[in-house]
């Protein structure tokens, strides 16, 4: 018998509904937050997708920084999607001058890397460790890729289809889970319940 | 893997509707130049609209109001990394192929700007570009999803500093809406003919009860409080326009619609932002418009 775990999505901006539907289907405890005294007894948190230079900036106006920081050092797991991957990564690139992120994995991710809204697009990307062997169906929004990873990162996922095979989408380092892609918003629920099942393992 | 893979789609419904998913929570601020983008972009906004002219402008000195000029729109698209969306005339698809031609992230066929068309609204699945169109009920809501709408927003009275009219209409398309779950399946044939909406659609919202595209408020929203109260009705995001460029001090209150929007439901932080930020917007009463200068019955 496990315990249900209370996952967190941060809640400043962006598609956090889709991740808490998402999370309950999954059989955990989902739960929007937005100040510093809600992240206390979460067991994971979420960053949702959404535009980052805004959530960096809310994230600034309202203290969360140092909180989110702390947790992460902790090992509390974490993942992001698209806006949510680039708050998670030590460094990004075609990001604002004064933007600030949470950092945690080791890589270099571009932001906006496949160009505006028309180059927005589905792809099928196959992604190691899902259940089953079905590639997973990638919805890419104004996204970012990961430019480069270090020796600790895992790659899980590299689009195939041209003109962007080869390039890296979804990653994990240690508790901190990763993709360029928005998983909420399609129905196949393996990535957030590959996340579920990081999350259990540490309870 | 022995098949090649698929080549990526893009256009899809998925990536235009999910792209307005990514802005819920947000504001998106009209702007006229590059320096008024970067305000905008500095103070949080999640995307921002380039016009011509502000709305309380376009009132000041009537004449026609068109699409913006491509050299402003490319320059505030150099100057932000933020979406940038613009508008096009009601039913004038030429400003919109040239608005994605221009690769703005979103258009706006907006009855702010002079009808081009007074039967038909832009056919907007023509376009890889999404669109975001506004509306008074849930009815002209559902014909702008018909047409390929992928965002709505209330049509509210633009350039007015005057929230209303923007109650008025969020107001009447979440009561539609509550209106629709409570029918039983047999009824629903009659709703849509009501709606003057397809029938599909408007199965679709009585089951989700929302509906199946992001709703932001748009058309008066001056003032944090303003902003709070949208989103307190059920918007999910807030259009603002002359609201911010029309006051006293823009990137102060840029900022403070941007914090009263995510915090919307804590009077503590709406009472903190709301302090020292200088002169708003005059504003109109909507009784002394005459009907003819209302932009909320552009459209149908």
């Amino acid at each position: 018998m496990s315990t249900t775990p209370i996952i967190g999505v941060l809640a400043l901006q962006g598609d956090v509904r889709e991740h808490a539907i998402a999370l309950a289907e999954l059989d955990a405890i989902a739960r929007p937050v937005r100040k510093v005294e809600e992240f206390a007894d979460l067991d994971a948190l979420v960053i949702p997708g959404g535009e980052s230079t805004t959530m960096s900036k809310l994230a600034v106006s309202f203290g969360l920084f140092p909180t989110l920081r702390a947790r992460v050092a902790e090992g509390m797991p974490v993942y992001g999607s698209c806006a949510g991957m680039i708050m998670l990564a030590d460094k990004i690139l075609d990001g604002r001058e004064d933007q600030e992120t949470v950092g945690g994995i080791d890589m270099i991710v571009r932001r906006n890397a496949f160009g505006r809204q028309n180059d927005s697009f589905e792809a099928d990307v196959p992604f190691a460790g899902l259940e089953g062997d079905d590639p997973i169906h990638g919805v890419f929004i104004r996204a970012p890729w990961v430019e480069s990873v270090g020796a600790e990162v895992e790659v899980l996922a590299r689009l195939s289809a041209e003109p962007y095979a080869d390039r890296i989408v979804a990653v994990r380092q240690g508790n901190l889970l990763a993709t360029s892609f928005h998983p909420e918003l399609t129905p196949d629920r393996r990535v957030h319940a590959y996340f579920v099942d990081m999350v259990r393992a540490t309870l | 893997m022995s098949t090649t893979p698929a080549t990526p789609q893009t256009g899809t419904d998925l990536v235009k509707r999910g792209m307005a998913e990514q802005l819920k929570g947000g504001v998106i601020m009209d702007v006229v130049n590059a320096e008024q983008a970067k305000i905008a972009e500095d103070a949080g906004a999640v995307a921002v609209m380039a016009l011509e002219r502000v709305p309380a402008d376009i009132r000041k000195d009537g004449g026609v109001a068109r699409m913006s000029d491509p050299d402003m729109i490319d320059g505030i698209i150099g100057a932000v990394s933020i979406p940038v969306m613009a508008k096009a005339r009601i039913g004038h698809f030429a400003e919109a192929q040239v608005l994605q031609s221009l690769g703005v992230d979103y258009i706006d066929e907006s009855e702010v700007l002079t009808p081009a068309d007074e039967s038909n609204h832009i056919n907007k699945w023509r376009f890889t570009t999404p669109f975001v169109c506004g509306a008074t009920n849930l009815g002209e809501a559902l014909r702008r999803i018909t047409e390929g709408a992928a965002m709505i927003r209330s049509k509210g009275e633009a350039g007015t500093g005057n929230v209303v009219e923007a109650t008025r209409h969020m107001r009447t398309i979440l009561k539609d809406i509550k209106a629709l779950s409570v029918l039983d399946e047999d009824e629903l044939f009659v709703a849509a003919k009501n709606l003057q909406a397809p029938y599909a659609l408007v199965k679709e919202v009585a089951e989700a009860g929302k509906l199946p595209v992001v709703l932001f408020t748009a058309g008066g929203i001056a003032t944090p409080a303003d902003a709070s109260m949208m989103m307190q009705l059920g918007a999910e995001g807030v259009f603002v326009g002359s609201g911010i460029f029309k006051s006293g001090d823009p990137a102060k209150r840029a900022k403070a619609i941007v914090d009263a929007t995510l915090h919307f439901d804590d009077p503590d932080v709406i009472a903190k932002v709301s302090r020292g930020l200088g002169e708003a917007m005059v504003g109109i009463n909507i009784d002394t418009l005459p009907a003819e200068q209302r932009y909320a019955g552009r459209g149908w």
